[in-house]
Order: structure tokens, then C-alpha cells, then sequence
């Protein structure tokens, strides 16, 4: 059995704070991304870019890059916007959407992108 | 043409067995399972119930004919056999829809499972199913919020939702048990939860344990940078006293409350769930006391009816069993039943307990929950059976970590994770469970002291029952 560790979270150290779904998981490669996004299209999902200033993460709303990719199901345009996204706004977090119009809900939401911790 | 009086006592059937009875959309329909008393045919059994549930009494009386019983009594319409039974058979009933009180599953099972559940006639009796027509259930209040409201108020997507019980169940100080809250939501989940029977005991009174559970939740939000809640049990002696911890728990901003709804009982569960709409509060509904109805095969009620009540009632989130651990049967069961609290329609489905068509309309579904005896090697079944609309509770396996809650809770979430990021990309992940695990624990070691703690379990389709449970 490994030897007891502490857990190393704090008010102090801005590296604790998460983003949600997949932000305990490792940074995701362009691979693990692009998965990800033939996920959401499969689902028949439409596919949105968003992004934020890591201190305002917890807001509900984020800034809409552009707006929502209604009907698009090509993976390389997905990315693209994704991208753009990211290199706009480098220090931001960049999350990728799958809106579900039917349940009026988000069927999938993650950074792809992790902004630098403030 | 206007009929006389004959008092004494007529056969059931004369009455009550419509055999050329076609059920009409508004009717609400029952599937009882019968084990009649020796002697007794089918057709009258099956009448029996049909007018003891209904308008009958055992004789005639003269006050029958100052209305239109033919109109008001329940139809016994069908007989089928029970596979592999052969004492007991299905009886269906049609029901029509007036003699029940527009929005109280109160009325419903005090008709359906009342006096007629003690009736001579039979042997055994058990509600298996009950069709509610649109038109009931456009009466009920049903779900506070539902599981796309939930979804938006916590900000959780595209995954379940991750909870624990606090342990141990009784006992605890106010203080020590926020501390747990704490631990847990700082390391990962998002909620945590009071056990049933923790409501307001010498040693915890509710004011104190809600005071320090809302700074836990406020301080695991603020140093995460996620949304948390904490289930503050409102179950209480009376419904007075339960709305007034209600309000308080709204009043210094918690998100969520519970309620047993059946020790509790159903008319404090509808009242609250309205509560609940009204004031924002989402509602996180136990089942203590389900297993004395739903066990028995041959006697009580089913737990799929259980859980369309409590849909009806109301609750955002209702404990539905593990599946994993139980018998294999269960687990078609556990489908059928999660989909009439989740889903807008469910079709009759015999190979999962599904006697009827069930239409919701725009009934919101609630999050299936499960809990007990599960640890970080059963996630990848646990989102196999369950989906994303689902809160995953492990207790145990998130207090009993070697470092802590805090560690439990991460590895619990890093397993979470991992899975779902691997189901997104069309893995196997119940077959190929120990291998996402593995992969996702070389960058956690939470998750690797949880791997080390608990057994695997084998992750073969038709052996997911044969579980290891020497943890418990």
C-alpha cells in the first residue's frame, strides 16, 4: 500500500480550483479532444465554443464564441472554432459544448483548453 | 330500464369480470399478481379485487342504486398466467379515472392497495404495475425541478452526478460530521448526503448539523471552484416541523433537502415537493421502508409502482438499487423501473416488468440514484447501466480511503472521469474496465490507493453479480 499522501487543496493555491466535467482528468491531447467532438456530432448534438478568465469560471455564463454550431458535423470545422478560440484568448478557458436541443439541456460540456490560473 | 333491489350477496363476477371490456385511454390500469384461496376460480379472485379496490362492499345495499355503479366500478378485463408460477395469475383491472382525486397518489393507493390488500379471497396479492393515464398525470405536481433544472442549477454535464452517504450513520457531533461534508466536497463530489434516519437526535438536533454543513459547502465551493450541495434531511415527526427546517435550510442557502417518502409518508412527500418548486429547492428523495412492500414476489407492491408514485409525488432524485452486487435478474428489472422515473415515455416491456404504456407527457424525470456497497472498480458497470442522469453515491468506498475523503472523493471522481471520458470514445468501458482505471490511476494516486484497497471485480458482462464484498 502506498504511503498516506496529503491532500494538497487550498483556499491560497489557485491550481486547486476545477472547471467540471473532465478537469480531474489530465489536460486532454488534441486526440482526446477531437474524440470528443466526433462524440458530440454522433449524438446529433450541436457543438458550441465557449470561454472564460479562469477567476470567473464558476459563472454559469461564459463568453459564446460566435454562436452555437447549429447542424455542423464536420469534426476539422469543430476544431477549427475551438482553436480560434484558444489562440484569441490564450490565457482563457476554452470549453467545448454538445447543446441537446431535445432534452434543452447541454448533453456534454469540458474545457479543452485550460486558461492560466489567476 | 331501472333495476330492483335484491339484498344478500351476488358472486364478484357478476359484476366486476368484463372480459369484453375494452380499457378506455383515461382509465387508470392495475396488474395485480393473485394467489387466490383454494377453490376460489380465477374470474371471481380477479373480480373480487377489482370491486374491493373499487366501489364494492361484500353484500348488496339499497344505496347502490341511487347511482351508476356500472359506471363507477373497477373492470376486471383480463386473466394471464404467471410464468413458471402456478398458483398465482395476473388479473388486470380498469379503473375509471374519476374515482380518484385529481393529484394525490394518496387517493390512488388508498383505493388501489387498501382494505382489498387484507381481503379473505386471496391468499396473496401484489400490485405489479399501474398504467396512469396523461390525464391523471397532467394532475399531479410531479418533480420540483427534473433533471434538466438540476443540471443547470449545479452546472454538472454530460456525466452523473457524484454523492456520499456521511458515516457513521448516527452518532456524530454537528461539527465533526461538517467536517466530513467538507472533506468529501473539497475533494471531488458534488454532494454529500445525511443518512435516513439522521433527522434531529440528541447528539446532532438538525440547526446545528444544517449550520455547519452549509459553511462545509460554501468553503468546497469556494476552493474548488464547483458547485456543491449537501442533502439536509427534513424528515421529521410532523409535517410542521418539516417545513420549518425546510425554510431554514432555504434561508442560509442550501440547494438541496430530503425526504423519506414513505416513512414520511406520501402526503408530507407531495405537499414538500410543492414546497420544493415553489422556493427552488431541489429535493432529493429515500426509500426507507420500500423492501417490506417490494420484496415479497407474492404479496405487497412492486417497486416500479413505488417509483411512478413518487414521480407523480414528486422528487428530483429517487435511490433505485445498485444492480451491481444483487441477482442478475435485477438488472433488466432496475432498467424498466429507471426509465419510468427518467424517461417522457416507456413502452410495455414483459422482459423488463413493464405491463403497460406509460406516457409522462411533460412530466419532468428525476435522477436515478444508487447507492450502497459500491466502490471505485464498480464505475465502469455503474455508467454502463445507469447513463449520465444518475447520482452515484459510494460511501463507504469514498470514507474508507487510507488517506481520507478528501483522496476517496478525488478517486472517485478521477474513475468517473476517466469512464465516461472513455464510453464518449466508444470503449468497452465494462469489459474494458481495469484497463481505464489502470490508465487513469498512473496520474492519480488517490485513485491507485483506491485500486489497492478494494478488489477488483471482474468486468465480464454476465459476471458483474459475483461481486467481491468482503469491504463491507
Amino acid at each position: 500500500m502506498s504511503d498516506m499522501q496529503d491532500y494538497t487543496s487550498s483556499l491560497e493555491d489557485v491550481n486547486s480550483r476545477k472547471f467540471e466535467t473532465f478537469s480531474y482528468l489530465p489536460a486532454m491531447t488534441q486526440e482526446q479532444i477531437r474524440k470528443q467532438v466526433e462524440y458530440i456530432i454522433s449524438k446529433g448534438w450541436n457543438p458550441a465554443v465557449e470561454h472564460t478568465e479562469p477567476e470567473n469560471a464558476f459563472d454559469h455564463y461564459w463568453y459564446m464564441w460566435k454562436l452555437p454550431m447549429f447542424g455542423e458535423t464536420d469534426v476539422d470545422t469543430v476544431l477549427a472554432e475551438a482553436e480560434a478560440c484558444h489562440k484569441a484568448h490564450p490565457d482563457n478557458h476554452v470549453r467545448l459544448i454538445g447543446f441537446d436541443n431535445y432534452a434543452q439541456s447541454k448533453g456534454a460540456e469540458m474545457v479543452v483548453f485550460r486558461g492560466k490560473p489567476v | 330500464m331501472a333495476k330492483t333491489y335484491n339484498a344478500g350477496v351476488k358472486e364478484y363476477r357478476e359484476t366486476y369480470w368484463m372480459p369484453n371490456y375494452t380499457p378506455k385511454d383515461t382509465d387508470i390500469l392495475a396488474c395485480f399478481k393473485i394467489t387466490p384461496q383454494a377453490g376460489v376460480p380465477r374470474e371471481e379472485a380477479a373480480a373480487a379485487v377489482a370491486a374491493e379496490s373499487s366501489t364494492g362492499t361484500w353484500t348488496t345495499v339499497w344505496t347502490d342504486l341511487l347511482t351508476d355503479l356500472d359506471y363507477y366500478k373497477g373492470r376486471a378485463y383480463a386473466i394471464e398466467d404467471v410464468p413458471g408460477n402456478d398458483d398465482a395469475f395476473y388479473a388486470f383491472i380498469a379503473y375509471p379515472i374519476d374515482l380518484f382525486e385529481e393529484g394525490s397518489v394518496v387517493n390512488v393507493f388508498t383505493s388501489l392497495v387498501g382494505n382489498v390488500f387484507g381481503f379473505k379471497a386471496v391468499r396473496a396479492l401484489r400490485l405489479e404495475d399501474v398504467r396512469f393515464p396523461i390525464a391523471y398525470v397532467m394532475t399531479c405536481n410531479g418533480p420540483p425541478h427534473g433533471i434538466q433544472v438540476e443540471r443547470d442549477l449545479m452546472n454538472k454535464y454530460g456525466r452523473p452526478l457524484l454523492g456520499c452517504t456521511i458515516k457513521p450513520k448516527l452518532g456524530l457531533s454537528a461539527k465533526n460530521y461538517g467536517r466530513a461534508v467538507y472533506e468529501c466536497l473539497r475533494g471531488g463530489l458534488d454532494f454529500t448526503k445525511d443518512d435516513e434516519n439522521v433527522n434531529s437526535q440528541p447528539f446532532m438536533r438538525w440547526r446545528q448539523r444544517f449550520d455547519f454543513v452549509m459553511e462545509a459547502i460554501d468553503k468546497a465551493e469556494r476552493e474548488t471552484g464547483e458547485r456543491k450541495g449537501h442533502y439536509l434531511n427534513v424528515t421529521a415527526p410532523t409535517p410542521e416541523e418539516m417545513y420549518k427546517r425546510a425554510e431554514y435550510a432555504k434561508e442560509i442557502g442550501a440547494p438541496i433537502i430530503m425526504h423519506d417518502y414513505i416513512t414520511g409518508g406520501f402526503c408530507a412527500n407531495t405537499g414538500l415537493a410543492q414546497w420544493c418548486q415553489d422556493n427552488g429547492m431541489l429535493l432529493h428523495i429515500h426509500r426507507a421502508m420500500h423492501a417490506v412492500l417490494d420484496r415479497n414476489p407474492n404479496h405487497g407492491i412492486h417497486f416500479r409502482v413505488l417509483t411512478k408514485i413518487l414521480r407523480l409525488s414528486g422528487g428530483d432524485h429517487l435511490h433505485t438499487g445498485t444492480v451491481v452486487g444483487k441477482l442478475e435478474g435485477d438488472r433488466e428489472s432496475t432498467l424498466g423501473w429507471i426509465d419510468l422515473l427518467r424517461e417522457s415515455y416507456v413502452k410495455e416491456d414483459r422482459s423488463r416488468g413493464i405491463f403497460f404504456d406509460q406516457d409522462w407527457g411533460a412530466m419532468p424525470g428525476a435522477f436515478a440514484v444508487a447507492s450502497g456497497g459500491i466502490h471505485v472498480w464498480h464505475m465502469p458497470a455503474l455508467v454502463t447501466i445507469f447513463g449520465d442522469d444518475a447520482v452515484l453515491q459510494f460511501g463507504g468506498g469514498t470514507l474508507g480511503h487510507p488517506w481520507g475523503n478528501a483522496a476517496g472523493a478525488c478517486a472517485n471522481r478521477v474513475a468517473l472521469e476517466a469512464c465516461v471520458e472513455a464510453r464518449n470514445q466508444g470503449v468497452a468501458i465494462e469489459k474494458e474496465g481495469k484497463e481505464v482505471l489502470t490508465k487513469a490511476a498512473a496520474s492519480s494516486p488517490e485513485l491507485k490507493a483506491a485500486m489497492e484497497t478494494w478488489k477488483e471485480i471482474k468486468f465480464e458482462f454476465d459476471t458483474v453479480d459475483k461481486l467481491d464484498v468482503s469491504h463491507k
